[in-house]
């Protein structure tokens, strides 16, 4: 008998007398075909000024820095003024994102984009969030060439840009978007849920930013 | 590791004046039980969820050779392969195999106390390949030839002077002076020297907190990013999962997800949940060519349907850890198991038999505060209890302990009695086997008096003093 049989068999035989099995496969089938919500924090229920507002405020509380801009338009110049501010290097990595192509690189001009996925030599990466969860100001990235997930963890500044309104209020309404993208029961390669920055407390429990992922990570809302 | 569970006694008694332990021990205290309070009593809907991730857990352990099926249909799916080992050794079996077909010499890991369970880095090294663990923690154990003493904090027992010691040793590379006496300097060289080594990594092994059998999706929840690099930069990605991490779908992973963090390290979140779902795709520009799950059973199968099934709902938090009174005052290091604290106590006596392991169900003042904050709502301290009749039965128990259970079941059923017998001064307690004895005795019991109402500090039993307190409240009342 195969490992896995002799498995399967043994959680079988633990059962006693399960109900036939047509009935467990159904029950099984419901639940994955139906895959019912469960219990949403009050919240994660918000209007979407504030459920925006709460994005926000959460991303900030974890340890991320936020900015809002009214267009795609602003994004590169935002992108620019944090990389002078903290004295980077005026380099970035980014993907082949169509919505960050329409960022207004062509006005900066001393930018230097990189494009593809991260060699580990960068100290900027730009990527474009699928969607925030405003419940714990947690940003969904998708793998692919848009945004290779490289760039999410590599780099030792993260600037993250995400549509308001992708901003949800719960995980479960971006796995409702993830279906409507993938189709039912389908994933992409990695997703990452991503809240604040890289961090350690394994000296003595003492919380430390910017332990193998990034150091700094930047959120830039696009109204 | 070598399994020394039934050294628990002697082991607890060396961590007790162990200085150097009991400094970094007071981390435990202060760093996690204030954070967890917080953090669900910011969640108005914190206890609804533990509810709710119970029942989730219960139900797919009902079905779960049919949602394994499922999970691993999905998993082929995506262009993943899955693997299923009955045994440690079965997996250690296919690991290596993997990482011989792919030639490596170099594999990183990120945290895994299911591959602590199966012993992978031995049998690695002994086949010529170099694991290398880059989660802060694991790293610095690892420098140090240790396992971990604990399941989310595998290096709470050590002090930050013992790290830069570890660091001096091992990277001679570096310039003698330099300054690590701050734990920040001290991260960033391990960030620099783990860098090179996910790069050069042929084979990158993780553990998973879930698999989803709606997708076929593994997940890891880490905050360092340690488990996102080890399983993107190796061409190979190798998970190590055991059968009961099976949830249905991604919205009953949102639930526990809900409990998880807040209960193990008081974050809302943690920083990075990964969900990985098979190798590179054709679109992809980076990712592992190749995505392997190995499913251990390693005993579980055979918990299930037996008073210890519950415990196939544990999430490995560390709650239960973090708020004994045991483990605060002995770390996780005495157990001499795999897994310490109240979840070790009794998982490993159903992994390993009770023989060998016969002192960990020991191992509790029977507070109940881990059963008071584990998430899944696991009744651990009854579930020793069992652990303890069974080794009872078996006769295993030394002739003293059996003594005291026998004279402590004969007073249990006639409560006059024992009212009585513990009014003379408790010398009861000297009947329960000596290991009660002891500890009441030891000047770290804070942690103990502060939960139970054994022994009696002011000289009067709990009894006593309950009776006169509420002779007192009703004094007041009139
Ligand atoms: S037994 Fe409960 S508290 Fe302990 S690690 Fe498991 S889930 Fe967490």
């Amino acid at each position: 008998m195969s490992a896995r049989d002799s498995i399967l068999g043994k959680i079988r035989a633990s059962m006693g007398s399960p109900a036939s099995n047509d009935d467990r496969r159904r029950t099984v089938a419901d639940r994955l075909g139906s895959a019912p919500a469960g219990i949403i924090p009050e919240r994660a229920k918000l209007a979407e000024a504030e459920r925006i507002e709460l994005f926000c405020a959460m991303a900030e509380q974890f340890g991320a820095t936020l900015a809002r801009v009214g267009s795609y338009g602003e994004v590169a110049g935002e992108v620019s003024g944090y990389l002078r501010d903290r004295n980077l290097p005026a380099t970035i990595r980014i993907g082949a994102d169509k919505r960050l192509k329409a960022a207004g690189w062509e006005t900066e001009k001393n930018l230097e984009l990189r494009h593809g996925p991260s060699d580990g030599s960068d100290m900027t990466g730009v990527s474009h969030a699928t969607a925030g969860i405003a419940e714990t100001g947690t940003v969904a990235m998708m793998s692919g060439q848009d945004n290779p997930t490289t760039i999410n963890f590599l780099p030792e500044h993260h600037i993250v840009v995400i549509k308001a309104g992708d901003i949800k209020g719960d995980m479960e309404s971006v796995w409702a978007m993830v279906r409507e993208k993938q189709g039912k029961g389908e994933m992409p390669r990695a997703l990452n849920l991503i809240t604040g920055p890289s961090r350690s407390g394994d000296i003595e429990q003492t919380i430390l930013l910017g332990a193998h992922g990034p150091r700094a990570l930047h959120v830039i809302v696009v109204d | 590791m070598e399994l020394t569970a039934n050294k628990f006694k002697a082991n607890a008694s060396k961590a007790l004046v162990d200085a150097q332990l009991q400094k970094a021990l007071g981390n435990v205290e202060k760093g996690f039980i204030g954070k967890r309070q917080k953090a669900a009593d910011a969640l108005p809907e914190f206890d609804a969820l533990r509810d709710n991730a119970r029942d989730i857990k219960n139900h797919t352990l009902a079905h779960l050779d049919l949602y394994l099926e499922e999970y691993e249909r999905k998993v082929t799916a995506a262009g993943g392969h899955v693997h299923w080992a009955q045994t440690a050794e079965d997996a250690r079996r296919i690991v290596l195999d993997i990482c011989r077909k792919a030639n490596a010499r170099t594999v990183t890991k990120g945290k895994s106390m299911i591959t602590e369970e199966i012993a992978l880095n031995d049998h690695l090294e002994a086949n010529g390949i170099e694991p290398v663990e880059t989660d802060l923690g694991e790293y610095i154990i690892q420098l140090r030839g240790e396992h971990p003493s604990h399941i989310i904090a595998p290096a709470v027992h050590l002090n930050k002077e013992q790290v830069e010691g570890d660091f001096r040793r091992v990277h001679t590379h570096l310039a003698s002076e330099r300054d690590l006496s701050e734990p920040v300097s001290l991260l960033s060289e391990a960030r620099e020297v783990l860098r090179q080594r996910y790069f050069a990594a042929d084979v990158g092994i993780t553990g998973a907190n879930f698999l989803i059998a709606e997708t076929g999706s593994s997940v890891i929840v880490t905050n360092e990013g340690n488990g996102d690099l080890t399983q993107t930069l190796g061409k190979v990605h190798v998970v190590v999962a055991s059968i009961e991490k099976i949830v249905p779908t991604l919205e009953d992973t949102s639930q526990i997800l809900r409990v998880l963090a807040r209960s193990a390290t008081g974050q809302d979140m943690s920083v990075y949940t990964t969900f990985s779902t098979g190798p590179k795709r054709e679109e992809d520009p980076d990712g592992p060519d190749e995505y392997h799950v190995v499913l251990l059973d390693n005993g579980r199968s055979a918990m299930l349907g037996t008073e210890y099934q519950d415990m196939l709902r544990c999430i490995r938090c560390g709650a239960c850890m973090n708020h004994c009174p045991v483990y605060h005052a002995v770390g996780g290091h005495a157990y001499g198991s795999v897994y310490p604290g109240p979840m070790g106590a009794v998982l490993t006596p159903s992994l390993n038999g009770i023989d060998e392991t016969g002192q960990l169900p020991n191992a509790s003042t029977f507070c109940g505060r881990c059963e008071a904050v584990c998430p899944m709502r696991i009744p651990l301290p009854k579930m020793m209890r069992h652990w303890r009749e069974r080794e009872f039965e078996r006769n295993l128990t030394p002739a003293v302990a059996r003594y005291g259970l026998k004279a402590w079941a004969f007073f249990a059923k006639r409560p006059k009695l024992y009212r009585f017998a513990a009014s003379l001064g408790m010398p009861l307690l000297s009947l329960f086997g000596g290991t009660s004895r002891r500890f009441h005795a030891l000047p770290l019991a804070g942690g103990w008096t502060r939960y139970r109402d054994l022994p009696a500090p002011e000289g009067r039993t709990f009894q006593q003093a309950w009776a006169q307190r509420e002779a007192l409240k009703q004094e007041a009342g009139h």
